[in-house]
């Protein structure tokens, strides 16, 4: 892959907090833990990245630095050719609009005195004010049509939603600036089977039609192999696999990839 | 020989600002000593409330009808769950049916040493115990659940404990006192899946090591694949399918077990079909079979009246009218 290809490249982050211990422990680096420790990716466009890896191992911590939501210790990111370690924040308000976040759950993440039609386009006020209220109404109701949901929901409220309708309200409010990139932090974990095969298929199709590139963070690795093009297995803060997703599920090379697929719970296939 | 459990066309019923509802509609099953009966279902089909219903946890003002036979010691008569008063209730929970729930650290004391935890669900049903046999009893108790290092981590609070460690702890207190039935709420959905690996094994060992039987709740199939020898599927209050596990998970019936069975993820790349639509609410539930309005099977009778467990043979029933008819048909003809 060459440096035109990627959206996103990532060069050593690092992230340190604190062990335990509250206001009075002792500082200094060695009461400190490398939540991420010198991790690089790179991400091509159009491809679904997936960073999986169970509780603790640092993959929600390093998302969120992707997008600067976390400030990393060190290391670099660009992003579309840009550094986004060396933005302000005012640059990097206005980058964000590349960069949406999906989350793991629904019911936190949606405004609850906020109609839902609302939710959806409050982005739009914040990036392209020169819109009309109508005009960003129109478009929160296509996007919202595009997630199916129909006209007759947009004037609820979160809280008359099921769980696979509010992360319907979740993707259609990520999707409406048309991102580049789409990090989905554990989208399915919280829902019925059922429900996260649709949103599965839903992220697919969306994934074709507005040629996204998705950054997908789960503990599952049956719900990565859907997906996910390329894998990155991630424990203690760093890598420890980063391959093809074929390769990856196929022929494990670390020993901790093979001991993540050896505890996947194996379903008889269906005969009849 | 009597079934341990014997749960007979038990209805639950819930007062709504919408009317009352059925979160468990005529539900029959059964569990043998040293059996494990998974109990498979999404959000709302009423799997929980089930097993809320045989502990004698259910919400206030909810109504029970039909039986729950338990027939805990050989020696003395079974009792019907449906009817004990809340007195007859201490000496049942814990001591005949131990439960162990999802989220073990909003189960355990936050505050309390985890010996003294287990040592008090021990005390319960031994009030005269002396000091020196419930330490010994609880080291016992912490030891058979393979917990390390029993007597220092007997010192511990909760939240010093892995999420794994927490569950062992709880499987320990609900142990404890020697129950004949297990009633495990989703207990290895919170963990990671190296550590549900440990935990089904270990709940496997224990089963046969004291003749256990469980109800192992959960809504994971490949979990239940595991775990269970036979399995029920519910929807909407009702089980809808009904057999040994492997035959249901290897030639489903019913078209929800179909749908759920496609819907799973599995390590195979990009193999899974949603079931489209959603659950229906339980005020709002059709007058006929409740999955009818996501089946790609429906017909015109489906919408008449919910079908009758029909047995496909002597151990595997299904709630749905295509049962002996050309299902397999049908079901090529989909894909």
């Amino acid at each position: 892959m060459t440096d035109q290809e990627a959206l996103l490249q990532a060069t050593e982050l690092c992230k340190r907090y604190q062990r335990g211990g509250g206001a009075f422990a002792a500082r200094g680096a060695r009461n400190t833990f490398a939540a991420v420790d010198r991790v690089s990716l790179r991400i091509a466009a159009g491809e679904t990245f997936a960073i999986v890896g169970e509780s603790g191992c640092g993959k929600t911590t390093l998302a969120r630095m992707l997008l600067r939501l976390i400030e990393p210790d060190s290391g670099k990111i660009i992003f579309a050719g840009r550094e986004l370690t060396a933005l302000s924040s005012a640059e990097l308000r206005r980058a964000r609009r590349h960069l949406q976040m999906v989350f793991q759950d629904p019911y936190a993440s949606l405004n609850p005195r906020m109609r839902v039609s609302q939710i959806v386009a409050e982005p739009l006020e914040i990036h392209e004010p020169a819109l009309s209220r109508a005009e960003r109404q129109e478009r929160a109701l296509a996007m919202l049509r595009r997630v199916g949901l129909n006209d007759e929901f947009a004037t609820r409220y979160p809280h008359e939603f099921s769980g696979g309708q509010r992360q319907r309200i979740g993707i259609a409010r990520a999707l409406i600036l048309r991102p580049r990139l789409v990090v989905a932090d554990e989208p399915v974990s919280a829902l019925d089977v059922s429900v996260g095969a649709q949103m599965l298929a839903l992220l697919r199709e969306l994934q074709q039609e507005f040629g996204l590139t998705y950054l997908l963070i789960s503990h599952s690795l049956p719900v990565v192999a859907q997906v996910a093009t390329r894998i990155a297995v991630m424990r203690a803060g760093a890598f420890v696999e980063v391959g093809d997703a074929e390769q990856v599920l196929r022929q494990p090379q670390h020993a901790y990839t093979k001991e993540l697929l050896a505890a996947v719970p194996e379903l008889p296939q269906v005969t009849a | 020989m009597p079934a341990l459990l014997d749960v007979q066309h038990l209805t639950v019923e819930l007062p709504t600002s919408r009317g009352w509802v059925r979160p468990v509609h005529d539900v029959s099953l059964r569990i043998a000593a040293g059996e494990t009966l998974g109990l498979v279902g999404e959000s709302g089909s009423g799997k929980t409330m089930l097993s809320l219903a045989l502990m004698g946890l259910l919400p206030q003002g909810a109504k029970i009808r039909g039986e729950a036979w338990l027939n805990a010691s050989a020696s003395a008569a079974s009792k019907n769950l449906v009817a004990l008063r809340e007195n007859d209730w201490r000496a049942v929970r814990g001591g005949e049916i131990g439960m162990v729930f999802q989220e073990p650290m909003t189960s355990l004391n936050p505050v309390m040493r985890v010996g003294k935890q287990v040592a008090e669900a021990i005390r319960a049903h031994d009030p005269h115990a002396s000091r020196a046999d419930l330490q010994r009893r609880t080291l016992k108790a912490l030891r058979r659940a393979s917990v390390p290092e029993p007597e220092t981590r007997a010192e511990q609070f909760p939240h010093q404990l892995s999420g794994g460690l927490r569950q062992r702890v709880m499987i320990s207190m609900a142990l404890a006192a020697g129950p004949k039935l297990l009633i495990a709420d989703e207990p290895t959905t919170a963990l990671d899946v190296t550590v549900q690996k440990q935990v089904l094994a270990l709940l496997a060992e224990l089963r046969r090591a004291m003749q256990l039987g469980m109800l192992f709740i959960t809504h994971d199939l490949g979990v239940v694949a595991q775990v269970a020898d036979r399995v029920a599927v519910m929807y909407t209050g009702r089980v809808v399918e009904h057999g040994p596990v492997r035959e249901v998970l290897t030639r489903p019936q019913h078209p929800y077990t179909k749908g759920l069975l496609a819907a799973s993820p599995t390590l195979e790349r990009g193999k899974f079909l949603p079931i489209p639509g959603i659950v229906p609410q339980l005020t709002d539930l059709p007058p006929g079979c409740a999955f009818a309005p996501r089946c790609p099977w429906r017909r015109v009778e489906c919408d008449a009246a919910v079908p009758e467990l029909r047995a496909v043979n002597a151990d595997h029933s299904a709630r749905c009218v295509l049962v002996g008819e050309a299902v397999q048909a049908g079901h090529e003809a989909c894909r």
